[in-house]
C-alpha cells in the first residue's frame, strides 16, 4: 500500500508548525484557525468539549479519532453549520464563532461533506459555476439583465473549464452531476470548492468510498492545495492517507483533543492508541465496531512495513 | 345525439379562456416554488385568494384605482409569503407544506365568515369592481361594447378580448421573466437548493434569502393569477378549497414541473380535456348512452376522468410534456 508514496516520491512535509513540545491545544507559529472552549452537547451527551485549538496555516492538518470522537461535529462548529454551546473561535484573525455558515464560506473557508454533496440534476459545468464567488448575476434585479453579468459569467466559465481540466472532468462538463461515479463526485466537490479561492480547505473524510484507482489522483490534488498556498484540514479514516500527506495530526477522543503532533509521532503516543484501545478494553475484541478494528489493522500493517523498510 | 361541433367548439374556447391564462399563471408560480426551488407549497389558493380578494376590497371598500388595487393584491401576497416564510424556511421541506396548507384554509374560512361580511361579502363572495378595468379597455377604442369579435369558436364582446388579452399577457410577461431568471446565475443558486440546499449553504450562498424571494416570486404569479380569475366571475370563497392547489399541481406535472412553457401547455391541456369531458358526459346521458348515471352524478365524473388521465401521465411521462426524460434517469 505504501508503493503510492514510493513511485511518486514521497510528499514533502512541513516542519516547525509549533511552539513548545506538540501536547493537545500547542501554540502554532502562524495559526489561521484558534479556537477556545467548544463545547457542544446532545441531550446528555458532550460531543465535543475542546478546550484550545490551532490550526497551522499553509499545512494539511488531518483530524482523526474512532468513531463518535466528535470529528465532525467540531467540523460542522467550525463551518456555521452548526451552533455551539459555548466557545470562541477566530479565522484569519476575524472572530467567527456563531455566523451563519454561508458567511463563514464567504469568508474563504470552504468546506466538503462526508456524504458527498455533488448537485445531481445541475451539469458538472453549473456546478463548478455555482462554487464562484461575489457573482452579480446571483442578485434577484441583476439577474433580469443578462448584458450585467455576461462578462463576469465568461470569466467564471473559463475559470471553472480550467480547473474541471486539472481534475480530469472537463469531458464531463456537459453532463449531469448525476451521471458521475463515487470518486468522480469527491472530485467535483473539492474542485467547486477551489472555485470560490478560499484560504482554508475543509474535508470530510475525502477517501470515503473512493475507488483505489482514484485515491492517489485525490491524494495529489490534495498536496496540490497546500503547494499553491492553501490550509488544508481534513477528517480522514485511512491512516495511510492520514502519514503520507498530513504535516500535522490532532487527535480527537470523546470530544476531546487528546494528542498533536507529527503523524509519526502521534501514532505512537500512548494517548492515541488508548483513544482508540482504551475505552475498549474490557471488552471481547470482537465486539469493537470494524472501524476501530481496520484502524488498529492498519497501524499494525503499517509498523510492520516500516520496520521491513 | 350528440352534437360534437358544439362539444369540441366549447372545448376550444378553453384554449384562450382566462381561467386557462389564472390557472397557467398559478401554475408558473408554483414552477418557481416546486419545480426550480423544490418548495413544497400547498397554499397556492391562498396565494390567488389574496390576489382576488386585494383587488376587490381595494376597489369596493377603498375606492382605488385599477393600479392600485392590483398593487394591493400583490402586495398582500407578498406579505403573506413573508409570514409563512419566516419562520418554515428554516426548517425541512415538509413544514412549509403544512404551514401553507393550513394557511390558506384560515384565509379562506376568514373571507367566509360573516363577521367581516361588510367588506368580504362572506360565503356570497364580492362583485361589482371591475367598472375600472373595463374603462381601462383599449379595445373600445374601436369597437361599440356590444360588438362581436373573433372568428371560428372565439367569438366575443370587446370586454371579453380585454380580459383575455390582459390574462395571457400576463401570463408572456411572467413566462419572460421565469425564463431569464432561470437562465441567469440567480437561476443557478435557485437549482443548486433545489438539489441540496447545505451544498448551496456551504459555498457561500444565503440559502434562506435565495428561498424567500422564490417563495415572494411564486407568491406573487399566484396573486396576479387570482385577479386574471376573477375577471370573468365574481369573488367567491369557496372557488379556493385546497383542491384548487391540487388542480394547480395536476397542471403543473403535466406540463413539467421545472419547465417555463410546461405550466402553461399543462393548464390549456387540463382545461381543454376538462371541458370536453364534462360537455360529453352531460350529452352522454341526455341522449341515454350512460343510463346508471344521474345528471348530478355525470357533473362529478369529468374529475375522476381528468384523475384517471393525470394518474397515467404521472406513471407513463412523469417528467411532463416538456420535461427532461434525462433529468428523470437519476432521481433521488
Amino acid at each position: 500500500m505504501s508503493s503510492s508514496a514510493g513511485a511518486k516520491g514521497a510528499p514533502i512535509k512541513s516542519t516547525g508548525l509549533h511552539i513548545g513540545e506538540p501536547a493537545p491545544g500547542v501554540k502554532k507559529v502562524d495559526p489561521i484557525i484558534v479556537a477556545d472552549n467548544i463545547t457542544r452537547s446532545f441531550g446528555g451527551l458532550t460531543a465535543v468539549q475542546v478546550e484550545h485549538l490551532e490550526i497551522p496555516r499553509g499545512a494539511i492538518t488531518a483530524l482523526i479519532g474512532p468513531n463518535g470522537a466528535g470529528k465532525t461535529t467540531l467540523f460542522n462548529l467550525l463551518t456555521g453549520f452548526d451552533k455551539p454551546d459555548t466557545g470562541e473561535w477566530t479565522f484569519d484573525g476575524q472572530g467567527i464563532s456563531g455566523i451563519p455558515a454561508f458567511k463563514v464560506a464567504r469568508k474563504g473557508q470552504v468546506r466538503t461533506f462526508q456524504l458527498t454533496k455533488a448537485l445531481s440534476l445541475l451539469t458538472v459545468l453549473d456546478n463548478m459555476k455555482l462554487g464562484a464567488k461575489g457573482q452579480s448575476g446571483e442578485s434577484l434585479a441583476r439577474a433580469l439583465f443578462p448584458w450585467i453579468w455576461r462578462k463576469q459569467e465568461a470569466e467564471i466559465e473559463a475559470r471553472a473549464i480550467d480547473l474541471l481540466t486539472r481534475f480530469k472532468l472537463d469531458a464531463k462538463k456537459d453532463d449531469y452531476a448525476a451521471s458521475l461515479s463515487g470518486g468522480q463526485r469527491k472530485l467535483l466537490e473539492m474542485a467547486r470548492a477551489l472555485m470560490s479561492q478560499p484560504s482554508l480547505v475543509m474535508l470530510d473524510e475525502p477517501m470515503a468510498g473512493v475507488n483505489p484507482a482514484l485515491t492517489q489522483s485525490l491524494l495529489d490534488h490534495i498536496l496540490n492545495l497546500k503547494t499553491e498556498g492553501m490550509t488544508v484540514l481534513f477528517v480522514e479514516h485511512d491512516m495511510h492517507m492520514v502519514r503520507h500527506i498530513a504535516d500535522w495530526v490532532v487527535v480527537m477522543a470523546e470530544g476531546r483533543v487528546v494528542a498533536e503532533g507529527d503523524p509519526h509521532e502521534v501514532m505512537a503516543n500512548p494517548a492515541v492508541i488508548d483513544a482508540y484501545l482504551g475505552s475498549h478494553h474490557d471488552e471481547d475484541l470482537g465486539d469493537l465496531d470494524t472501524g476501530v478494528m481496520t484502524a488498529i489493522k492498519e497501524l499494525a500493517d503499517d509498523d510492520a512495513d516500516q520496520e521491513k523498510n | 345525439m350528440i352534437d360534437w361541433i358544439l362539444l369540441f367548439s366549447n372545448a376550444a374556447q378553453e384554449i384562450i379562456s382566462p381561467t386557462t391564462a389564472a390557472y397557467a399563471l398559478a401554475a408558473l408560480g408554483l414552477a418557481i416554488h416546486f419545480g426550480f426551488t423544490g418548495l413544497l407549497n400547498f397554499g397556492q389558493a391562498g396565494f390567488m385568494m389574496l390576489g382576488a380578494y386585494g383587488f376587490a376590497i381595494a376597489t369596493l371598500t377603498f375606492g382605488w384605482p385599477v393600479w392600485a388595487a392590483i398593487l394591493m393584491g400583490v402586495g398582500a401576497a407578498i406579505v403573506f409569503a413573508l409570514i409563512l416564510g419566516i419562520p418554515t424556511l428554516r426548517l425541512r421541506a415538509d413544514y412549509l407544506a403544512i404551514v401553507t396548507i393550513a394557511a390558506a384554509e384560515i384565509i379562506r374560512l376568514l373571507f367566509t365568515t360573516n363577521t367581516f361580511e361588510s367588506v368580504t361579502g362572506s360565503a356570497d363572495g364580492l362583485q361589482g369592481y371591475k367598472g375600472g378595468f373595463e374603462a381601462l379597455n383599449p379595445l373600445l377604442l374601436f369597437f361599440d361594447e356590444k360588438d362581436l369579435l373573433g372568428f371560428g369558436p372565439w367569438v366575443y364582446n370587446p370586454y371579453d378580448w380585454w380580459v383575455r388579452i390582459f390574462g395571457w399577457g400576463l401570463v408572456a410577461i411572467a413566462a419572460f421573466i421565469t425564463w431569464r431568471l432561470f437562465k441567469s446565475p440567480w437561476g443557478r443558486v435557485i437549482k443548486g437548493i433545489r438539489e441540496d440546499e447545505d451544498a448551496v449553504r456551504a459555498l457561500g450562498k444565503n440559502v434562506y434569502f435565495y428561498k424567500m424571494q422564490s417563495l415572494v416570486i411564486g407568491g406573487v404569479f399566484g396573486a396576479l393569477a387570482g385577479m386574471v380569475f376573477i375577471l370573468p366571475r365574481a369573488v367567491v370563497p369557496s372557488n379556493y378549497q385546497t383542491s384548487l392547489t391540487f388542480f394547480i399541481y395536476a397542471i403543473l406535472l403535466l406540463g413539467g414541473a421545472a419547465t417555463v412553457f410546461g405550466p402553461i401547455i399543462g393548464s390549456v391541456i387540463f382545461w381543454v380535456l376538462l371541458s370536453f369531458f364534462s360537455g360529453f358526459i352531460a350529452r352522454a346521458v341526455e341522449v341515454g348512452w350512460l343510463p346508471f348515471l344521474t345528471n348530478v352524478q355525470a357533473g362529478q365524473l369529468r374529475f375522476i376522468l381528468v384523475g384517471v388521465a393525470i394518474m397515467l401521465i404521472v406513471i407513463y411521462r412523469p417528467q411532463g410534456i416538456f420535461g427532461n426524460k434525462k433529468e428523470l434517469a437519476f432521481v433521488k
